[in-house]
């Protein structure tokens, strides 16, 4: 086994009284995909900023590299490369400027920079894009232009904080390729989000965080298999009779949850469990059959929904 | 922990982080410098224009109203050799007003590039001693240009006063970085950094002893000058200008306390962006 990457230990982020990371430990393994998924607000953010070394932990133990971030913050950020949930570009320059600054602070010759800096926009997809004005790239661009930036200095490891938050389907798309890649060229991937899609494509390994504490780990078809059914059945019936029919359908399928507008069924056959459903005179307005989700295993773990 | 005991990519990094730690902050001030470039043109058309105006409404200008020579503390000199060395120093004070203001907010808030440059292994602290560094240079190509063309008025009759380029240049710093160290506080700016330049900058460049003597004040609104760096620069820039006469333990004291605003401020701006910037 090699050396996990990063090593957290009953880590504790304290705000005055409020602990937005309230005793977390997990590890990384080198080149893992590991995702952070959970709400808003529920502390994977400052996970992310203590584990890159700009925010220091109330306690617990953190281990970057072997390096305590405590005392070897330039060290540690010297490795890392960082795409923060909020876009900091400099909009006074122009794109590939971004780039040939940001690389200087990790003190790298001029030349090698701007070697750099020519390849990532291509890998970024942005060279026709090299000398635009950052204020007039689309979101999803000045996400890409980011990945780059984080790319610049070659980082073990590369931080992204809610990576897509904000995009269309189609950017979401060609940045989860580009990601993709990135993790088939063994970089190591920490990644937020709350998009259950995104944590199923891109992490090898998931923890499922909500109010600052770890609920679940494992890989996304552990996670599934553990905390839900293979498929789930969806039914609606109105969202004023939904509660008084889920009464009605206990029993069929594993377990059923009953949400404001629809009814979900956990079942190992959704067909057969529409079936029942019929059976027992009810007739769904609509109905869907689909495989188990993350989103279901956070419902089934905090029984609420990833997004509100 | 020594590099032996440590694993290869631990060591890697402690190798990596060598340049930063030592250039940080030049790096930072060469991001500064690149942003500058914007508004270069602006830079120099103020730095020539400004000049050439307040040399000539002033100099020439009010001169011809005001009384022909101002005499103080015994030695009379013309309004335009009085007033150069102020118009100096307010020139280096307004440039560090206008750099150590919006753009530190632009960067904690409004485009929060110094976020970007904290996830590197820049420090906070080197953030604002890149600020520092490309300021100072800001200021002094303002200062130079400045004082060329007080060379051209003929308004420095003393032959050290190229000295007074580094009193204008002390005098922007010693208000500038208290200046940044504040402005680093605002997490919203509703209107403090506007009332900062129009009830700070604007009284100060007035009542600091710039365009008549402090001692024309009346007695209750002397503080005023002895509390303003611009009145501490612009004393010394008239030292070495023409040789105002001011005994010895008085210009120490402009040095002192213009080094002394220069350093306290520059150190609480490290203090609040490293606060500010690890949360």
């Amino acid at each position: 086994m090699p050396e996990p990457v990063i090593e957290a230990r009953n880590l504790v982020k304290k705000y005055k009284d409020f602990a937005a990371v309230d005793d977390i430990s997990f590890d990384v393994a080198p080149g893992e995909s590991f995702g952070l998924l959970g709400p808003n607000g529920a502390g994977k953010s400052t996970t992310m900023r203590m584990v890159g070394a700009v925010s220091s932990r109330t306690a617990g133990s953190l281990s970057i590299l072997g390096l305590d971030p405590d005392e070897y913050g330039p060290e540690i950020r010297s490795q890392l490369g960082v795409v923060p949930q909020a876009d900091n570009l400099d909009e006074e320059l122009r794109a590939r400027e971004n780039l040939l600054v940001y690389g200087r602070y990790f003190g790298l010759p001029r030349r090698l920079v701007a070697q750099r800096a020519d390849e990532l926009m291509a890998f970024a997809q942005l060279d026709d894009k090299v000398k635009a004005k950052v204020d007039d790239l689309s979101g999803g661009m000045k996400r890409r232009l980011t990945i780059a930036r984080a790319l610049i200095n070659d980082p073990r490891i590369l931080l992204l904080d809610e990576p897509t938050t904000g995009l269309d389907p189609q950017a979401r798309h060609v940045l989860w390729d580009r990601l993709f890649r990135l993790k088939e060229q063994g970089t190591t991937l920490v990644l937020t989000t709350h998009y259950m899609d995104e944590a199923e494509q891109l992490c090898d390994r998931i923890v499922v965080v909500d109010e600052g504490r770890i609920m679940a780990e494992g890989s996304p078809s552990q996670l599934i298999r553990q905390y839900s059914s293979r498929e789930v059945l969806e039914v609606r019936f109105g969202s004023q009779n939904n509660e008084v029919v889920a009464r009605e359908l206990e029993g069929i399928g594993d377990r059923n949850e009953v949400l404001p507008d629809r009814i979900l069924i956990y079942a190992s056959n959704g067909e057969e469990a529409l079936g029942a459903v019929t059976e027992r005179g009810h007739t769904p307005i609509t109905s869907l059959v689909r495989r188990s989700s993350l989103e279901d295993v956070f419902l089934r773990l905090t029984g609420r929904s990833l997004i509100e | 922990m020594t590099a032996t005991e440590m694993r290869p990519d631990a060591a890697h990094a402690l190798i990596a982080a060598r340049a930063p730690r030592r250039w940080g902050a030049w790096y930072v001030a060469e991001h500064r410098f690149r942003g500058m470039k914007a508004y270069t043109q602006t830079v120099i058309a103020t730095g020539i224009g400004s000049p050439l105006m307040y040399l000539f409404a002033m100099g020439v200008g009010l001169a011809s109203l005001v009384d022909a020579n101002v005499e103080q503390n015994g030695l009379a000199v013309s309004y335009l050799v009085f007033v150069a060395p102020a118009l100096l120093a307010m020139a280096a004070f307004e440039a560090a007003a206008e750099e150590f203001s919006y753009p530190i907010m632009l960067g904690f808030k409004w485009n929060p590039i110094f976020t970007g440059m904290g996830a590197s292994p820049v420090t906070p602290g080197q953030i604002i001693d890149g600020q520092v560094i490309a300021v100072t240079v800001r200021i002094a190509v303002t200062s130079g240009l400045y004082y060329l063309f007080m060379l051209l008025f003929g308004a420095v009759p003393g032959e050290f006063g190229w000295v007074s380029l580094g009193s204008a240049v002390l005098t922007g710093l010693a208000f500038g970085t208290l200046l940044m160290a504040y402005v680093a506080t605002l997490e919203n700016d509703s209107g403090q950094i506007a009332m900062v330049m129009r009830f700070l900058v604007l009284p100060l460049t007035l009542f600091s002893g710039t365009v008549f003597p402090l001692t024309q004040l009346p007695w209750f609104l002397q503080w005023i000058g002895w509390l303003s760096p611009l009145w501490h620069g612009t004393e010394l820039g008239r030292v070495v200008s023409y040789g105002h006469p001011e005994p010895a333990w008085l210009s120490i004291v402009h040095v002192a306390y213009l080094l002394l605003l220069t350093v306290v401020g520059w150190m609480l701006a490290r203090r609040v962006a490293a606060r500010r910037l690890n949360r």
